[in-house]
């Protein structure tokens, strides 16, 4: 009872890794709270599949679903598994991914069990509350902060009343981590059809394409990211040169996406990926809040910019008052000349 | 087969120019303080309902909207467009609400309007970001859902065929009708406003518009659209607004970035060697 749940996406057999991020801070939330931490997972040919991409992130007990016309994901079946189990379970928290499927799944589910879902949330805490209106005090709620207004503000949203506490995130936001310390472990495969009744599976998937992701920008340790000073596609071609020779990845800001420069699955920021790398090399970019939110934890920056006030430079580690393209050829060539 | 269409429409702030005083104390929004546009993807949705109709003759397409008095011209654009009719869900007892209260509102009136084949809404709201409103009144009406959907790709013998993003790819499913969809902004944008339709729906207003919304003198008054309070669509009042919202708003703060200390470097040779050498040096790359 009041345990921390999180729901684990799978595509096919393979654990999305957006949920191995969310039970890493599931752990810590659990144990801030002193419950135990469970995860959920429901596919296709699943059992024996996905136990070990899941376990070993602190996870106390794991309910695995397996039949047929679990995969691909569907709304009704995965919602009917989430909504008896909740109402067995009565977990206080629940997270998942701010993914297509967590984005479908979560407010289906919170509106059957009339709970509150906070969609996007960039940090999660545990806090007293005082609804001074009420009353009423709380004293251990889920934070879910979250930007809103298209960053502008960060808001701090709780639901004080009505469980579970439920919570979206988007990929890349936390951080996953192996768990070291104590937990159960246990494993167990309820019954399917005691939990989903027949009639929920008549939405049919007809085509399922997914293309495996084709960069790990988000895992790259030295991001090179371009915004509207890299001025033309071919600038960009000097970004990639020099991502190649460190090592790195490219990604850009929404402008350099809208442009047309890079790949939408490029973009770094609010409605982008979020990056931790350990070098951001900030070439061209203004440094607008919606940009930064999504890079802010990086190691060290370095910003390249012709106008010294850019806001980014306020959060540099290192800026370079200079043109992009003057600057990146010779970031290339003193990089190959001392790295010898 | 004709259709009855209702597209779920929000006047939202323009959240590209947001100032100082677009929240309230109480961390509410003061829609009052930024121009209010129709939510980008509720564009997108409202041109799948469009190609519908224009598919099967005898169809009907209408917006819905919940919001202040001046959300009315939601549906003055809707018209402009092919949209049939509309609906303003307005009364104060709907003021604060979050998503949960906004869908119990939204599933509410659908109920009252009836025999609806299609509900058609957008992806997100962009003050909000939470694409939540769609899934959660597809729950409360008890009916399917397809999100994230990039074309309605047709409708027969009461299914639709629907082509949908999901992430990194792409999936086609039919689901039965009555089905709730919501639609992304990769779709197909919305046709322009119909000069002759415009011409003929400009002074359509609703009552608690009227005051503020005079006619020139000489032009047709215009007609009267639909508007509904919480007990026109037989609404539990508990279950509406701030009161029917399980989230409250605990904090808001404007984000300040803490300036780091930095080092400044031209684009000098000399400047950029003895930074790659540092960075070398210090294993930070490597
Ligand atoms: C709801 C919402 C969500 C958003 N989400 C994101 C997001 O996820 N990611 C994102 O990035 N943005 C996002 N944005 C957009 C964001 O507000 C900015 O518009 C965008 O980040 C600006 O990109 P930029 O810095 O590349 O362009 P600009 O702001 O145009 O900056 C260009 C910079 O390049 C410099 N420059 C020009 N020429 C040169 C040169 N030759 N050499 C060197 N420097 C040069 C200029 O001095 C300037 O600083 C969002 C906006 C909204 C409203
Ligand atoms: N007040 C409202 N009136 C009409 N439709 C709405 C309202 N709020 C949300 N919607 C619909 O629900 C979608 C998702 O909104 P949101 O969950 O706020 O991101 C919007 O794109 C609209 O189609």
């Amino acid at each position: 009872m009041h345990n921390v749940f999180v729901y684990i996406e799978v595509e096919g057999t393979q654990v999305a890794e957006v949920s191995q991020e969310l039970l890493t801070k599931g752990r810590k939330l659990a144990n801030q709270l002193g419950v135990e931490l469970h995860a959920v997972v429901a596919g296709t040919g699943i059992r024996g599949q996905v136990e070990q991409q899941i376990l070993p992130y602190g996870v106390d007990k794991l309910f695995v679903f397996d039949a047929e016309g679990l995969f691909p994901y569907t709304s009704a079946p995965h919602t009917d598994i989430l909504v008896s189990l909740f109402r067995e379970e009565q977990p206080q928290i629940c997270l998942m991914g701010a993914t297509v499927i967590g984005r479908d799944l979560g407010p289906r589910v919170s509106s059957s069990l009339t709970s509150g879902l906070t969609a996007d949330c960039t940090e999660l805490e545990i806090g007293p509350y005082e609804d001074k209106k009420a009353g009423k005090v709380y004293d251990q709620l889920l934070y879910q902060i979250r930007p809103a207004f298209g960053g502008n503000i960060v808001a701090t949203i709780v639901n004080p009343d009505h469980r579970p506490q439920m919570a979206t995130v988007r990929s890349g936001v936390m951080q996953k981590a192996l768990y070291d310390g104590a937990c159960r472990k246990e494993v167990v495969y309820p019954e399917v059809s005691k939990y989903v009744s027949p009639e929920a599976f008549v939405v049919r998937v007809l085509t399922h394409e997914v293309q495996a992701a084709r960069h790990n920008l988000k895992g790259a340790p030295i991001v090179v990211a371009g915004g509207y000073g890299v001025g033309s596609k071919e600038g960009f071609e000097q970004l990639f040169q020099l991502a190649r020779v460190l090592h790195g990845e490219v990604g850009g800001s929404r402008a350099a996406v809208d442009a047309g420069w890079i790949d939408h699955d490029r973009q770094i920021g609010q409605t982008g990926v979020t990056v931790h790398p350990k070098v951001y090399i900030a070439c061209g970019i203004s440094g607008q809040i919606q940009h930064i939110a999504g890079m802010q934890d990086s190691g060290i920056i370095i910003s390249i910019n012709s106008d010294p006030d850019a806001p980014i430079n306020r959060i540099a580690d290192y800026v370079i008052n200079g043109t992009v393209e003057d600057v990146v050829p010779k970031l290339i060539k003193y990089y190959r000349q001392n790295s010898k | 087969m004709a259709l009855k269409i209702v597209v779920l429409a929000k006047q939202v702030p323009d959240t590209r120019n947001v100032g100082k005083d677009a929240m309230t104390a109480e961390g509410t929004v003061n829609r009052a303080a930024l121009p209010a546009i129709f939510n980008p993807e509720d564009l997108n949705a409202l041109e799948q309902a469009l190609r519908l109709k224009e598919q099967h003759p005898g169809s009907t397409v209408g917006v819905l909207t919940m919001g202040p008095p001046r959300a009315g011209e939601i549906i003055r654009q809707g018209l402009y467009r092919g949209a049939d009719t509309g609906w303003l869900l307005t009364d104060r007892l709907f003021a604060g609400a979050d998503t949960l209260a906004t869908s119990y509102a939204l599933a509410t009136a659908i109920r009252k309007i009836g025999g609806v084949d299609i509900v058609i809404g957008g992806r997100q709201a962009i003050d909000g970001d939470t694409a939540q409103v769609g899934p959660q009144v597809a729950q409360k009406l008890g009916l399917n859902q397809v999100t994230y959907a990039e074309e309605i790709v047709s409708v027969k013998d009461g299914r639709a065929l629907i082509r949908r993003v999901i992430d990194g790819g792409v999936e086609t499913v039919e689901a039965p009708l009555p089905v709730v969809v919501t639609v992304n902004g990769s779709a197909a944008p919305c046709r322009p406003r119909n000069a002759r339709l415009t011409m003929a729906h400009k002074w359509d207003h609703c009552p608690l518009e009227a005051e503020s919304f005079v006619a020139p003198s000489g032009a047709e008054r215009g007609a009267l659209l639909n508007q509904w309070s919480v007990a026109d669509v037989d609404g539990d009042p508990a279950q509406c607004g701030l009161s029917g919202s399980p989230t409250k708003v605990k904090a808001v703060k404007n984000i300040v970035f803490q300036a780091k200390e930095s080092k400044t470097l031209t684009g000098a040779d000399a400047d950029i060697n003895a930074l790659v050498q540092e960075l070398l040096n210090e294993k930070i790359i490597g």
